[in-house]
Formats: structure tokens, C-alpha cells, sequence
């Protein structure tokens, strides 16, 4: 039996007060376990996004919990919290966010170099993973250089140098055209998606559909069905 | 924490437009600050030339005297009643004043005409030709070799020169440690030639050069002086007395502090909207930072290691081109009016704090608004 990775029970978001209030989550709960890869699909505002984020311990949600791998990740203190995310949740952001005045490998040793790793050990564990993600010699590269795809890959070696249980990748293939976003996901599944890791994608990208072991449609801010795969 | 510095080290250097206006903005307010008040504590300093080069542990003088230039004469016996106080080790008289010299030319040349007392010639200058003895020959004048040395048209040893209807003769040429302020030159001579030179009113000591026996007596010789009517001042408390003249008594101190307020307001006006900016173009890079799991504190540690290198280092160009350009000036002006002091680099770096502080308080607020959560919304 699958070891539960996140359990999340009656999330409840809102944003706002009186007039202006608007219910992002509506008693929501989810469980997802390792070796999968489960895709959060649903128009736009129908709260993806919010979930992700209290998922991976960056929003509070009003009401619920969120468990994952047993600890309470709402209980813990803001440093606990931010020690949380650094040490067992990889983010792929929709823009990537990486940092255009460091170089290639400088952006992915980013959280090694958060958890105090050595600068020199931190560079040279980061160009490995750009190897890995198929950049090998563009190390010293600012990211401007990069194409989109290879952004977006400098992005997931970032997120993996940590070696995280959680993979949260918001909007992969919005800023890719149609085979790179392919392309990319092909390469999370193959070779990120193992049985120690779980990954959690928000999307509406009905082309990477094929990657995913699972899929839960939102809408207004409730999971409103789930569609088993055998990607 | 190490390598996190130096993350912030590397966004901030790499981003070379930013930086450069930020090392600009301070090092040019660090370098008008630094000017202003190098000039002033110049002029203060020229300004107590003659307390400096005379070099007395105590001056006596009239209560009404506040520089060395203002002096008003004491009658004689002053001297003598300093001269049995307790605690005095010596006691000798001294004067200053002004004189026309007529040059060769005809033309008339303004100086200052300083009298040792005859006896000890105490606070004589030193020789760099001639020989002090011959102060005591007839008509005999020492003249400074300092900035103004070439007003009286580079005289030599036999020179002679009219001061007063008076005939004088060069005997040495001396050098001194600080030159006057006023622009004019100065001639040594003994304290009996220069009252018999000098049209002077009735009392004619300027000042008595007071040696205590040890410091511990300087207090009790201040109280014999102070009971006889007169004030008597450490050479520290004599310098001070003129720079607080010329600081709150003449307009300079006023003119100072605000050109010193200005070159802060454009330094930090610089500085901060800079930074502040720098900091906006980044806030997404930070907040990114934070959801990845960097800690609030090492958030602002990151922010106040960028403010605190940029200010250190602009500090540091800052005083570099104000001492190079002041060394520059002094190479064609040699009795240049500037000065830098511990005070100087102190105020400026008090100064460079502030704005650092402020500069980064502001950088720091918006980075800590920023929840990671607007990252992933976009």
C-alpha cells in the first residue's frame, strides 16, 4: 500500500471581508501518495493555485489541516515552517523565477546554498543536476541566454538539487510551446517520479494529461472529481 | 549564513547599473560631507596656528579675547603675579600683532609680528637656515617659510625689509607646523623689539606662556588667574574657545552644518530611492527565496549585508577622493584649508549609517510584506 504523502482535510480559503470576500477553498480534502504524480486541473479561479499553496505550506488555509508525511505542517512556526520547505518540498514556479544576475548553476545551488552548504560543493553538486536536466555547459550561462525550455529545466534542477519528497510545479508548460512543455514533463515523469516522491502539478495544459497517475478537477473552490490514469 | 551573504553579494553587484548609482549616491555624499567639514575643521585649525606652533601649556589673557588674532593687552604686572602663583613652573610674556612691512617695490605687505620673550625665546620656530642667536642682532626678524612666504617677495637671510619706519633685517628663515589663516606672513622676533616696532596702546603683553610644575597644577593656577581677573586656558581649551567663535559666533558653523544637512538629504535621497528601488526589481526574487524556505531573518540579513556593503564601500570612495582631491589641492596651494580628522571620518560614517539604515528599513518592510504565495499567483 502507497505511504500517504499529504493529507489535507476540510481546507477552507477566503479572501477578503464582507462584500469583497471570495471562498478560494471549500472544505477541501485530498490525499496523495508517493510515486504519484497528480495533477490539479480546472479553469482559471476555481482555486488551483490556492490549494497548491497551502498545500506546500506557503498559505494558511481558514480552517483544515494539512499533514504531510505526519507532521502538521500549520502547526509549526513561521522558521519551522520555512525549514519545511526548504528541506522537503522542490518548487517549479509558472515563471520560473530564477535570478538574472546569477549564472545558470549559481540559480540551481540555490537551496543548497539556503541550508548553508559549502558555496564551491553547492555550485558543483548543481552543475551534476544541470546534466542531468540536459545543460551540461551551460553553467555559466545567466539565464537570459536560456531558451524557455531550458529556463523551465534550470527551474526543475533547482527544485530536485534539494532532493525533495514533494514536487510542486505550478503551471509547468505556461510560458512553453506544445512539445517543450511536452517534453519537459515527459523527462519530470521519467526521471523525478520515483516511489520515494510524490509530485503535485496545477495545469490546464490537456497535453501533458498522459503524464499524470492521477487527476482532480476544481471548480470553485471544490475538488469535483478525480480520474485514475495509468501513466 | 555565509554563503546566503554571498548570494546577496552576487544580486547585488551583478546588477553593475544599480550598484554603480548606489556607490555614486554615497560616495558623493560621503565626499561632500567629508569636503565641507574637512574645510572647516581647516579654517578652525588654521585659525589656532599660533597656539599650535608656540606649543605653551597655558595661555593668559583677557576674558574678552577669543582667538589668538583678538588680543588685548595685559599690563606687566600680570605677568609677574602669574610668575609667583602656586604651581607655576615659568611664566614668560608674548605678544602678537599686525604690521605693514614695506617691500623693496614700495608696495606694503601686511604681516604678523610674534615677540618671544627675550630670555627663553619659548616658543621659538624651528630654523631650517640661520641660527636662533641671531635673533638678539640688531633689527633682527625671523621670517616663516609657509605658504605666504613669497608675499614678502622670498626674502633671504640678510634681507632687509621697513616695518614701521623701522629697519629689519632677516636673521633665519624657520618653518611651522600649521600656517595661518588670514593669508598673511608671520615674523618672529623678540618681545621687546616687536613692542618697540609696533605702535601698541598702553599695555602691551598679548598674552603670559604659563608651564605648570606638573599637569595636576594647571587647575589651581587657572583659579590664582581667574581670582586676579584674567582667564587662563589649557592650549586645548584656547583652540576650542576660537573654533566655538568661529563656529557659532561668525555664521561659518551655521553655513557648515547646512551644506553638511544638504549633502546628507542628496546622499540619502540617492541612496535610498536606489535601493529602494533595486529592491522592488527584486521583491519577486525575494519572495521567490521565501518560498523556497528562507527564513524572514535571513531575509533581512541578506538586505542589511547588501545596504551595509554598498555603504561601507561608497564610504570608503567617498573619503578616498576627498583626501585625493584635498592632496591635489595642497600640491598648488600649500596652505590649503582642509583638514581630515577622526571627527570628520567619524560624522560622515555616522552619516553613511543613517542612510544606510533608513535606505535599508524600507528595502527591508517591502521584502517582508511579500508573501511567497503572490509568487505563485504571478
Amino acid at each position: 500500500m502507497p505511504t500517504l504523502a499529504i493529507q489535507a482535510k476540510g481546507l477552507t480559503k477566503w479572501f477578503g471581508e464582507g462584500s469583497a470576500k471570495t471562498t478560494a477553498l471549500r472544505d477541501v480534502h485530498l490525499d496523495t501518495s508517493f510515486g504519484e504524480m497528480v495533477y490539479i486541473v480546472g479553469p482559471s479561479g476555481s482555486g488551483k493555485t490556492t490549494l497548491l499553496s497551502v498545500l506546500s505550506g506557503i498559505l494558511k488555509p481558514n480552517s483544515g489541516s494539512v499533514s504531510v508525511e505526519g507532521v502538521d505542517i500549520w502547526n509549526l512556526t513561521a522558521d519551522q515552517l520555512a525549514d519545511f520547505r526548504l528541506h522537503k518540498i522542490g518548487f517549479v514556479f509558472q515563471d520560473f523565477h530564477l535570478f538574472p544576475r546569477l549564472n545558470t548553476a549559481e540559480n540551481v545551488a540555490i537551496p543548497l546554498i539556503l541550508r548553508k552548504n559549502d558555496w564551491d560543493e553547492s555550485i558543483h553538486e548543481a552543475s551534476k543536476y544541470l546534466e542531468i536536466v540536459g545543460l551540461k555547459g551551460r553553467e555559466h550561462l545567466p539565464p537570459v541566454k536560456l531558451s524557455g525550455g531550458e529556463q523551465q529545466r534550470v527551474a526543475i534542477a533547482r527544485a530536485m538539487i534539494g532532493q525533495p519528497d514533494i514536487l510542486i510545479m505550478d503551471e509547468p508548460t505556461a510560458s512553453l510551446d506544445g512539445d517543450t512543455g511536452q517534453s519537459i514533463l515527459k523527462f519530470v515523469h521519467d526521471k523525478i517520479l520515483n516511489s520515494n516522491r510524490c509530485i503535485v502539478v496545477v495545469t490546464h495544459d490537456s497535453r501533458i494529461y498522459e503524464f499524470a497517475t492521477r487527476i482532480l478537477n476544481m471548480e470553485d473552490g471544490r475538488l469535483t472529481g478525480t480520474e485514475e490514469r495509468a501513466a | 549564513m555565509k554563503g546566503i551573504l554571498k548570494l546577496a553579494y552576487k544580486l547585488l553587484v551583478n546588477d553593475r547599473a544599480k550598484f554603480t548609482a548606489l556607490l555614486v549616491g554615497i560616495t558623493f555624499a560621503v565626499f561632500l560631507m567629508m569636503f565641507v567639514t574637512s574645510m572647516f575643521m581647516g579654517v578652525l585649525n588654521h585659525s589656532s596656528s599660533t597656539v599650535i606652533n608656540i606649543g605653551a601649556s597655558i595661555w593668559v589673557m583677557d576674558p574678552a579675547v577669543q582667538t589668538i588674532a583678538n588680543t588685548i593687552g595685559m599690563p606687566d604686572y600680570v605677568l609677574d603675579a602669574v610668575r609667583s602663583m602656586r604651581g607655576v613652573k615659568y611664566a614668560v610674556p608674548f605678544y602678537s600683532g599686525g604690521a605693514l612691512v614695506k617691500l623693496p617695490d614700495g608696495t606694503y605687505q601686511a604681516v604678523t609680528v610674534i615677540g618671544l620673550d627675550d630670555t627663553s625665546l619659548f616658543g621659538r620656530p624651528e630654523l631650517i637656515q640661520g641660527k636662533i642667536e641671531d635673533i638678539y642682532g640688531e633689527n633682527a626678524f625671523i621670517v616663516v617659510r609657509d605658504a605666504e612666504f613669497s608675499k614678502l617677495e622670498n626674502p633671504h637671510i640678510g634681507s632687509e625689509l621697513e616695518l614701521n619706519d623701522h629697519r629689519g633685517v632677516i636673521v633665519g628663515i624657520a618653518s611651522v607646523s600649521t600656517s595661518g589663516l588670514f593669508g598673511i606672513p608671520t615674523l618672529y622676533t623678540t618681545y621687546e623689539r616687536a613692542i618697540q616696532y609696533i605702535p601698541n596702546p598702553r599695555y602691551t603683553i598679548s598674552y603670559v606662556l604659563v608651564e605648570p610644575k606638573s599637569a595636576a597644577d594647571t587647575q589651581q593656577i587657572k583659579q590664582q588667574v581667574a581670582a586676579l581677573g584674567y582667564l587662563a586656558l589649557t592650549k586645548d581649551e584656547f583652540m576650542r574657545r576660537a573654533a566655538e567663535f568661529y563656529t557659532y559666533q561668525t555664521g561659518m558653523g551655521t553655513n557648515i552644518l547646512i551644506m553638511t544637512v544638504i549633502s546628507f538629504i542628496v546622499g540619502l535621497s540617492i541612496s535610498a530611492q536606489t535601493f529602494y528601488t533595486f529592491i522592488l526589481e527584486n521583491l519577486e526574487r525575494f519572495g521567490a527565496l521565501k518560498a523556497i524556505g528562507t527564513r524572514s531573518l535571513e531575509l533581512v540579513g541578506m538586505i542589511l549585508f547588501q545596504a551595509a556593503f554598498t555603504a561601507l564601500t561608497g564610504y570608503g570612495l567617498g573619503v578616498g577622493l576627498c583626501t585625493f582631491l584635498i592632496f591635489i589641492a595642497r600640491q598648488r596651494l600649500p596652505s590649503y584649508a582642509a583638514m581630515l580628522t577622526y571627527t570628520n571620518l567619524l560624522l560622515a560614517f555616522v552619516m553613511v549609517l543613517i542612510i544606510t539604515a533608513i535606505s535599508s528599513y524600507v528595502g527591508i518592510r517591502r521584502v517582508l510584506q511579500i508573501e511567497p504565495f503572490d509568487i505563485f499567483r504571478g
